[in-house]
């Protein structure tokens, strides 16, 4: 199935259809981490979107090469190889952001997107269009860390990208931030609201329930 | 061709080969990217200086840091179990963490003297004086740089002193490894704004500055000496004190501050 499938949907699919957070859950944990501010977020969407498709690209080259004995850490040494030199790069031009996302770029490696899309796609897919697939992920995963950078800088702290849009009371204006956006739990909240909204609009990922509860039963004295 | 794939010749080989592109693509660019990140380094180390000093450093932009720096920052490299300046280095190049690791030109500390637990102290090292804008030279504020073993890593950081010689006018770290959140409030503006104005040395000269656990006790005695502690950082905290009890004290600036005393800033 996936052999037929065109570039456009490869790109554009992961953004709403086939969300890597929303739908899939993966990369939680940097979602919840670096979307206190804007800045932050939009460097790591941009940081892991081009490591997923970079990655997908030279694992697609050598698909063909790769013993299924070493499979996943010739993965490993491609993706852990592309994060380091991105990480390079951040603190050569980009030094206080790269200080701000820490340990956030380095965990690009860990995040279960660049590896999943690495498995499941580039394996059995043309590099142009592994790398497509990359670029879709990356920008799926971009369009919730940036929804929740967004929401959580404006009413956190009053601000987009540092500018000052709701005058806060402190500086004599009349917004009280809401502290708690500026905290990582913050970030489940409104990840699971988003989940809901998607999932009312997009009813067919919406999951059959696993299981039924059994009605309330008396313990038989 | 697909069993031939699945030998164990063709996957050492596909190992060997992946292994070694990767590793020449990741040290290329760790070569070719060397400059601009040692410049970062140093602009956010000058920066931190800044910040110390209370002249701002976030809200500044890389060439005012630098202007800033040069105009009213002298750097002096000093010998530190003799307290006396030493003009023969250069404070530019001098680097003392480097000089910490060489045998040459540093000591190692005997247990009970090493408290910062730093292993090796250098000879010299470099401190920063801010000097008066008016051009007059005179001292604003000496930064001395400190260093000590907090719950997860050594902490690096900057004391700025008044030139009484033991007010606090700022301290800061550059860099640690403590758990973000805890040991990593060390960070927190609210909490470096506690150090300001307190003092550092009792009426014998002995340093009594320390953190203090369950917060500081307002208007006692000791209140001036004294720092509230970080919740759930007891171990960082106590790092904290190690480390001012040990640069303060005979093993570090000791010498040094004796002299100033003595000679006058």
């Amino acid at each position: 199935m996936a052999k037929q499938a065109t570039a456009k949907e490869v790109l554009l699919d992961p953004v709403f259809g086939n969300n890597p957070i929303t739908l899939q859950i993966l990369g939680i944990c940097s979602a919840l981490a670096v979307t206190g501010k804007l800045e932050t977020a939009l460097v790591m969407a941009i940081a892991l979107t081009a490591v997923t498709a970079f990655s997908n690209l030279f694992i697609a080259m050598i698909r063909n090469q790769i013993p299924s004995s070493i499979r996943m850490i010739v993965q490993m040494v491609i993706i852990a190889s592309l994060v380091i030199v991105v990480d390079q790069i951040l603190r050569a031009y980009a030094f206080t952001l790269a200080k701000q996302l820490s340990v956030y770029v380095g965990l690009i490696i860990t995040n279960c997107i660049v590896m999943g899309r690495a498995e499941a796609f580039a394996m059995q897919n043309p590099p142009g269009l592994s790398f497509l697939d990359g670029i879709g992920n990356g920008l799926g995963y971009s369009a919730i860390l940036l929804a929740l950078g967004v929401v959580r800088e404006l009413f956190g702290s009053g601000k987009l990208l540092g500018h000052e849009i709701l005058p806060l009371v402190n500086d004599g204006g009349w917004y009280v931030p809401n502290g708690l956006l500026l905290l990582p739990p913050s970030a489940f909240f409104l990840i699971g609201l988003l989940i809901w909204a998607l999932r009312m609009w997009k009813k067919e990922q919406q999951e059959p329930a696993a299981f039924k509860l059994a009605p309330q039963m008396k313990a038989e004295d | 061709m697909s069993s031939n794939k699945e030998s164990t010749a063709r996957t050492l080989v596909v190992a060997l080969v992946v292994s070694l592109v990767a590793a020449i693509f990741v040290a290329g660019s760790a070569i070719y990217l060397k400059t601009p990140q040692e410049q970062n380094r140093l602009l956010d180390k000058q920066r931190s200086i800044l910040a110390i000093a209370g002249l701002g450093g976030a809200d500044l932009s890389g060439d005012q840091v630098r202007d800033v720096f040069q105009r009213r920052i002298k750097a002096q490299v000093i010998d530190l179990p003799a307290g006396e300046v030493d003009t023969s280095l250069d404070p530019d190049t001098f680097d003392p963490l480097k000089a910490a690791q060489d045998p040459k030109t540093s000591d190692t500390l005997a247990g009970d003297q090493d408290i910062a637990s730093i292993k090796r102290r250098e000879q010299y090292t470099t401190v920063y004086r801010l000097e008066k804008d008016d051009g007059s030279g005179q001292l604003e504020a000496l930064i001395l740089p400190v260093r000590g073993y907090g719950l997860w890593s050594t902490l690096y950081g900057f004391l700025a002193l008044k030139p009484d010689l033991n007010t606090v006018i700022g301290l800061g770290f550059y860099q640690h490894g403590e758990t973000p959140g805890l040991g990593g409030e060390v960070d927190n503006p609210r909490w470096k704004a506690l150090w300001p104005g307190k003092t550092l040395f009792d009426a014998d000269g002995k340093p009594v500055i320390a953190i203090v656990k369950g917060g500081v006790q307002q208007g006692s005695p000791e209140a001036a000496h004294e720092v509230d502690g970080l919740a759930g950082a007891t171990l960082t905290s106590n790092g904290i004190n190690h480390l001012l009890t040990f640069w303060l004290g005979e093993q570090g600036f000791g010498p040094y501050l004796d002299k100033l005393r003595r000679d006058g800033v």
